[in-house]
Parts: structure tokens; C-alpha cells; sequence
């Protein structure tokens, strides 16, 4: 190869190596922090894992709100009809968190089944279903 | 009778969208000049058309018409008379109205400013244009025609959505439409260059203007779009990486990349190929954004579900669009455009990688939005793709893209040397590494070298755009003469980058030093919050015009001294029967005092949210510089009238020779 040749290669080696390892943070970075969906159901089945964060989402059952008095920890119940799960909170919850609304929560798993929400969502429309709620209600009132 | 007369002027403006779209191409392919003067003409009665079928929609929202299925959806004999008007654009059906508007009001700029178009070139532009209009048009006929009917009529109405019920919602769907739809014109320059095979020189200028308006637009519609999720959601962040979000930030990011490859083609006539494809992409993202906000792929898949027309539609006209428009630059882009030499070591260099960032950044935004959407549409399971993702990504593409933006705004056109930009260039480097050290000395902190490294590469682009304009003015017999009469589209493009600066500083400051404390509060108890007391007096309740309001009275002190009263409410919107949080805000130039409401606990206490958020107005404040730099770039009169250049050239060539 001529000397101008192997600077052109070397130049395009270490920009397909730039990309490669760019390419490989990137889905790295994205693989971390993707989070998944379990309904109430499979969380009884002992489907969702129990060392990293996902979502679960349900709707928040009647008469099963629990608030600490004396802080903002609040403990309540949500179903997909099927089964039950309690999730546990501590913050201020949104505008439209009412019983009987679907919300969806994402936090881990307690070894005593008990979910830790860091975050709670319940979107700001009265109308509006979570459409992971309504397919999990969908796939609970279809078995 | 009215609203019919609504839908029969749509379906007449779908027919002239039809005849702006395919004649006049025909024409400049065929060599038909009658067909070619149709264009204008079309596009013009077009407009005229949809303005009428708006104005129709409008006034069915003024005078409560309930027996149009959409206004009883979303108005209110209750709801205030402006927002009446903004509800028009507050759901599916209206809001694409508006963009089939803005489109139609775009074309019309476009037969009014084309004088420096070759003829043919400006008729297949509109064509394009038109059919763009054309697609909307029959998406708005057949699947989601404002004007249909509810039988019996609703006595009233549903209601806009609380959350819409804001000034700042006036006028953010607007803007940020007309900035997505303004880049259709770039979308319709790159696909007539395609067709004609070339891209003149009279073409290049003509599009910039147009390609930094749009730029313009979106960045003002984003700025707008955080301000009110900052004030209205009453969680006092301001970016959430949240898919409505990102369908908006996309179509920037490549549009920021259009702009500046655009200067290397106009100037040194290099990278046409890639100008042409930015331009094609930010169209192609600027669909999708419109769809994923509005089609209600992301706010519910039952929208789908009920409506399968409509699904099947948008993807339809996004496959024909993104599609055709690839497939015809496979085909024609890579022979036709050639030229422009510069050496491995030169401005263009510079800007070509910056544009290359941009695009992996879009990418990474891409890659993290559409994913769980594919994967659910696929039944793969339903994911979601945090913040964290996006936030560590993003910064990592950031960091170089700064770092080669100063270096970039300093090189030399067509050639320059690594040797003279690093002995310019070594005290820049210096200086910003020294208030690097200086930030993280001064603000302390466990996120202190993160927040330091953010602050460095802000003041780099600062300290180089200053270098930038001393390079201009040295060397000239009277360098405060040239400094005061710099080209008013450099003296933009240096306001737009310090703009760039303050945002970057701004966001550093605010994400790594912002103090969140959620605390239950009573009447007479107080709260600290950084270095700020938060004493909450009491609450108060009122009656708005459509809701009941609880508002809370907050003291915030400073070492005894009274800073602000804020009063933060929450509200319930009666007719939906739906809470809404209007926090409290002092703002000020290097910090906000945030509180809101959460929601009442027992005896008489409230949860309560409350923020100290340093910097967090340089954010805007830096997005205001950069849509004000374009502003000025936009009316430099060397790039709107090439005659005025060409009397320049004249006069400089007679003066040299």
C-alpha cells in the first residue's frame, strides 16, 4: 500500500471503530433502562423480575387507599380483575389518582410481593385508560 | 346548513390540491407551459378555500353549535371565548384543519416569493406542495371530517380539555405546526432538485431563508411547549423526553443540521447530496411528529382499535411520502449533484460532522420513541424507555458536538491547518477549562464535575463566537467600523450560538443544583427549601368561570426578608369533573421559586410540591436568543435579494480590478 493508502484505511478503520463502539454504549445505554409492562396477574405468576424496575398498572381499587399519617406515604391496592396487588408510595400523587382509575406505576418489587413505586402515572384525561391498563384488564376478563 | 358548507369548501380545495399537484409537474416534465401556470393560481384559490372552511369550523365553536359532532366533543357554553377559538385546534380533527391551513398559507408564501425560481423549478415546488395538501385533505374527507354531524344535537358540550385551557396552549399548537409544516417547502425544493436532476445556485439562496423560518418556528414551538409544561403541570420539570416531546425535537435537530449544510452548499457549493437529504428526513420526521401528537397512536391504541381507517390511512400516507420521496433520491441523488472542493481540515469538514452529530442524536431520539411503539404494534410485549436513556445518550453526543462546534465556528472556508487552529485556538481552550474548575469550585456539590464539565463546554461556545467576530474585525483598516457593520446574518448566527450557550449552561445548572421538596404541610408551618423559607399561610376558595378554585397563600423568605408571595392553586374543572394544579412561580434570572399544591391530607393540611431551580429561565431565554439570531439571518438583505448580491459582486470586482 502507498503511503497515502494506509493513513485513507487507517483513517476509515478508526472511524468504523468510532462507530462500532458508539453503536454498542448506545444499545447498552438503552438495554438499562428499558422497562417492562406486568400486569397484576403476572405478578402473581411471578413473571416480573425482581433485581431491576419495571411498570405494572392496574386500576385502583375501592376503598383501598391508606395514607401515613403524619407524612406523604400513601399504600393502596390495584387490579386487573383477575388479582390483586398492593403498591406502596411516598410523594404527592397526580391530579387524576382517584379509586377506580387505572394508573400505572413503575418501581421493583418488595421480597414481601410488595411493589415500590417511585413514580406514579395517571394521565390528565378523565376518559383515558392507560392502554397497558386496558389490555391487561382485557387479558384478565378474557381467561 | 352552515357546517355542510364547511365540508362541501374542503372537498372543492381537495379538488384544487389535486389539480395543483399533478399538473403542473406533468407540465415541467412534459413541457406543457399552460399546465406549469396553473400552479399558482390553484394554490391560491386553495388557500382561500381552507381559510373559508376554518373560519366556518371556528364559528361553529363561537356560537356553541352542539350539533357538530367535534365542537360538542371539546367546547363549552361555559368555556371562555378564546378558548373557544383554541379548542378548534384542541383535538384530532381541528388540529389537522390547522395544519392543512398553515400548509395552504405556506404555499401561498411560496407564489408570492418565488421571483428568483426558474420557472418550472417554483411550479414543481407548489406541486409538490400540493400534493402534501392532497393527502391531508383526503385523511380529513374520509376518516376525520371536522363538520360531522351529532344527531340529536348535544344540549352542551364535553368540553375542552382543562389542561388546554391556558394562554400559553393559544398559541404553542400554532407555532410549532408552522414549523413542522414550513418544512414541507425544503421537502418540495429538495424533491423538485431531485426531478430536475440539478440544483441552481439562485435555488440554494432561495431556500435558506425558508429552511432558518421553519428552524425559526420550531424552536420558538418547543421553547413554548416546555415553558407551559413547566408552569401547567405543575411538576415543575421541563423536558420529559416524553414521545410528544421528541416527535418535535427531532424534526429541530435535523432542521438545525438543514440550516447549516445548507450555508456549505450555498456557499462553497459542497454536500448537495446531504442538504437534499436532511431536507427529505426533517419533512419525513415532521409527518410522524404530526401523527404520533395526533393521531392518537400514543394516547390510546383504542383510537386505533375503533378506527382502523385511520391507522391504515396515516400509515399509507407516510409510506407514500417517506417512500417515494427515498426511493427517488436512491435513484436520482447520488449522480446528480457533484462539487465543491475542500480539504480534510476546513470549515465545511467541521460542519459536515456537526450535521453528522445531529443526525446520530436524531437517531438515538428515534430509536428510543419508535421502539416501544413497534414492539407493542408487533405484540412483543409493552416497554418503555426511560429518561436516564435518553439524558445519558444525548449528553454524549452533545459533548463532541460543542467541542467541534467551536473549533468549527473559527476555521477557515475550503482549507485550513490544524496547526493554526491550535495555536489560535490553545488560551480558548485554556480559559474554558479554567472556569471549568472555577464552576466546580464555586458550586460544590456531589454532581460537581459533571455540572463543571456542562459549564466549560458553555463557555467555550461563548469564548469562540468571541473569537470568531475579533478574527472578523482584525486585520481590516478599521476594525471597529467593520465590527459595528458585520453581515447581519454573521451577527445572527453569533446571537444564536450564545443562545445555544445559555441553554446549555441553563440545563446543566437546573438538572445537577434544582431542590425538590415534597412536604406535608399545614396552615402556619413552614418549609426549607435551599436556602429559601416557605411559610404557608392559609387557603382561600373561589369560583373561575368554568371551575372552583382552592388557592394557597406562600411566604418565601431569605434570611427574614420577604422575597415573594405566591399563590398556587388547584382546580377543579366542573364539567369533566377534573382537578388541575396551577403552581405558584417567582421567577428570576438565576433562580425560580416553584410551589404547588398536591392534595389535601387530613386536618387541613396539604401535601405541598416546592422547587428552588437555579438557571432554569436561561433555558427559554437561550432559545429566545436562538429563534431571534435566525430572525436576523432571515432578513440579512444579502440573502433575500440576489440582485443586491450580484450589484455587490459588480461593485467589488470593479473596485479590485
Amino acid at each position: 500500500m502507498t503511503p497515502k493508502r494506509k493513513k485513507r484505511a487507517v483513517i476509515v478503520a478508526s472511524i468504523l471503530v468510532g462507530m462500532g463502539l458508539a453503536t454498542a454504549l448506545i444499545l447498552t445505554a438503552f438495554e438499562k433502562n428499558l422497562m417492562y409492562f406486568y400486569s397484576p396477574s403476572e405478578v402473581a405468576a411471578g413473571e416480573a423480575p425482581t433485581e431491576r424496575k419495571f411498570r405494572v398498572g392496574g386500576l385502583v381499587v375501592d376503598g383501598s387507599v391508606k395514607r401515613v399519617p403524619d407524612s406523604l406515604a400513601v399504600e393502596f391496592d390495584i387490579t386487573d380483575t383477575a388479582h390483586e396487588m398492593t403498591v406502596t408510595y411516598t410523594g404527592i400523587l397526580p391530579d387524576l389518582f382517584r379509586e377506580g382509575q387505572g394508573i400505572v406505576a413503575h418501581g421493583r418489587s418488595r421480597p414481601d410481593g410488595v411493589f415500590d413505586a417511585s413514580e406514579i402515572l395517571a394521565k390528565h384525561d378523565e376518559n383515558y385508560m392507560p392502554p397497558e391498563v386496558a389490555s391487561a384488564l382485557a387479558a384478565a376478563q378474557a381467561q | 346548513m352552515i357546517p355542510e358548507l364547511g365540508h362541501f369548501v374542503l372537498a372543492l380545495a381537495f379538488a384544487l390540491a389535486c389539480i395543483q399537484a399533478i399538473l403542473p409537474m406533468a407540465g415541467a416534465i412534459r413541457g406543457h407551459d399552460t399546465w406549469v401556470a396553473l400552479a399558482k393560481p390553484a394554490a391560491r384559490v386553495q388557500f382561500v378555500l381552507v381559510v373559508a372552511a376554518f373560519l366556518i369550523l371556528v364559528h361553529a365553536f363561537v356560537s356553541n353549535d352542539f350539533s357538530v359532532a367535534y365542537v360538542a366533543h371539546n367546547s363549552n357554553t361555559a368555556l371562555p371565548t378564546i378558548y373557544r377559538i383554541s379548542a378548534v385546534w384542541g383535538a384530532h380533527e381541528g388540529s389537522l384543519l390547522l395544519w392543512i391551513l398553515i400548509l395552504s398559507g405556506w404555499t401561498l408564501a411560496v407564489t408570492i416569493f418565488d421571483k428568483q425560481l426558474p420557472r418550472d423549478f417554483a411550479a414543481l415546488v407548489i406541486s409538490v406542495m400540493g400534493f402534501i395538501s392532497m393527502g391531508f385533505l383526503s385523511f380529513l374527507l374520509f376518516t376525520s371530517n371536522p363538520f360531522d354531524r351529532l344527531l340529536p344535537a348535544a344540549a352542551n358540550g364535553g368540553d375542552l380539555n382543562p389542561l388546554l385551557q391556558d394562554p400559553g396552549l393559544i398559541i404553542h399548537p400554532p407555532i410549532l405546526y408552522i414549523g413542522y409544516v414550513g418544512s414541507s417547502v425544503a421537502f418540495g425544493f429538495a424533491i423538485a432538485a431531485l426531478i430536475q436532476g440539478r440544483i441552481t445556485t439562485q435555488a440554494e439562496r432561495w431556500i435558506r431563508p425558508w429552511a432558518i423560518c421553519t428552524w425559526i418556528f420550531l424552536t420558538i414551538g418547543i421553547a413554548l411547549g416546555s415553558w407551559w409544561a413547566y408552569y401547567e403541570l405543575g411538576w415543575g420539570g421541563w423536558w420529559f423526553w416524553d414521545p410528544v416531546e421528541n416527535a418535535s425535537f427531532m424534526p429541530w435537530l435535523l432542521g438545525t443540521a438543514l440550516i447549516h449544510s445548507l450555508a456549505v452548499t450555498e456557499k462553497r457549493g459542497a454536500f448537495k447530496n446531504w442538504t437534499v437529504l436532511l431536507a427529505l428526513a426533517t419533512f419525513a420526521l415532521s409527518l410522524l411528529g404530526t401523527f404520533l401528537v395526533r393521531s392518537g397512536v400514543l394516547t390510546s391504541v383504542h383510537a386505533f382499535a375503533t378506527d382502523p381507517g385511520r391507522g391504515i390511512f396515516i400509515l399509507m400516507l407516510l409510506a407514500t411520502f417517506i417512500g417515494g420521496s427515498l426511493i427517488l433520491y436512491a435513484w436520482r441523488g447520488p449522480s446528480t449533484f457533484a462539487g465543491g472542493t475542500y480539504k480534510p481540515v476546513s470549515r465545511e469538514i467541521f460542519l459536515l460532522l456537526n450535521s453528522a452529530l445531529l443526525a446520530v442524536a436524531t437517531a438515538t431520539v428515534l430509536l428510543g420513541t419508535l421502539y416501544p411503539l413497534i414492539l407493542d404494534a408487533l405484540g412483543l410485549g409493552k416497554i418503555s424507555v426511560g429518561p436516564p436513556y435518553f439524558n445519558m445518550v444525548f449528553s454524549a453526543v452533545m459533548l463532541p458536538l460543542i467541542a467541534v462546534m467551536g473549533v468549527g465556528q473559527f476555521a477557515r472556508w475550503k482549507s485550513d491547518s490544524l496547526g493554526r487552529l491550535s495555536r489560535q485556538l490553545k488560551y480558548t481552550v485554556t480559559a474554558a477549562v479554567g472556569i471549568a474548575i472555577l464552576a466546580m469550585v464555586m458550586l460544590g456539590g456531589h454532581k460537581t464535575i459533571s455540572a463543571g464539565v456542562g459549564i466549560g463546554f458553555g463557555a467555550w461556545i461563548m469564548l469562540t463566537t468571541g473569537l470568531g467576530i475579533r478574527e472578523r474585525c482584525r486585520n481590516r483598516q478599521r476594525p471597529w467600523f467593520t465590527l459595528l457593520h458585520l453581515p447581519r446574518a454573521f451577527v445572527g448566527q453569533c446571537i444564536a450560538h450564545v443562545g445555544f450557550a445559555f441553554t446549555v449552561i441553563g440545563v446543566v445548572i437546573t438538572s445537577f443544583y434544582t431542590v425538590d421538596v415534597h412536604q406535608r404541610l399545614a396552615p402556619g408551618e413552614s418549609a426549607s427549601v435551599a436556602a429559601y423559607d416557605f411559610h404557608f399561610i392559609g387557603l382561600q376558595t373561589f369560583e373561575g368561570p368554568n371551575y372552583q378554585a382552592t388557592e394557597g397563600t406562600f411566604e418565601i423568605r431569605r434570611d427574614g426578608t420577604l422575597i415573594a408571595t405566591l399563590r398556587p392553586q388547584k382546580r377543579l374543572y366542573l364539567v369533566r369533573n377534573m382537578p388541575m394544579t396551577e403552581a405558584g412561580i417567582s421567577p428570576g434570572f438565576t433562580r425560580d421559586l416553584y410551589v404547588a399544591l398536591g392534595e389535601p391530607l387530613e386536618d387541613g393540611a396539604w401535601s405541598v410540591r416546592m422547587h428552588f431551580k437555579p438557571f432554569i429561565r436561561w433555558i427559554w431565554l437561550g432559545a429566545m436568543l436562538m429563534a431571534f439570531g435566525g430572525f436576523l439571518a432571515v432578513f440579512d438583505p444579502r440573502l433575500r435579494s440576489p440582485a443586491m448580491t450580484r450589484r455587490n459582486a459588480l461593485v467589488t470586482t470593479s473596485a479590485t480590478g
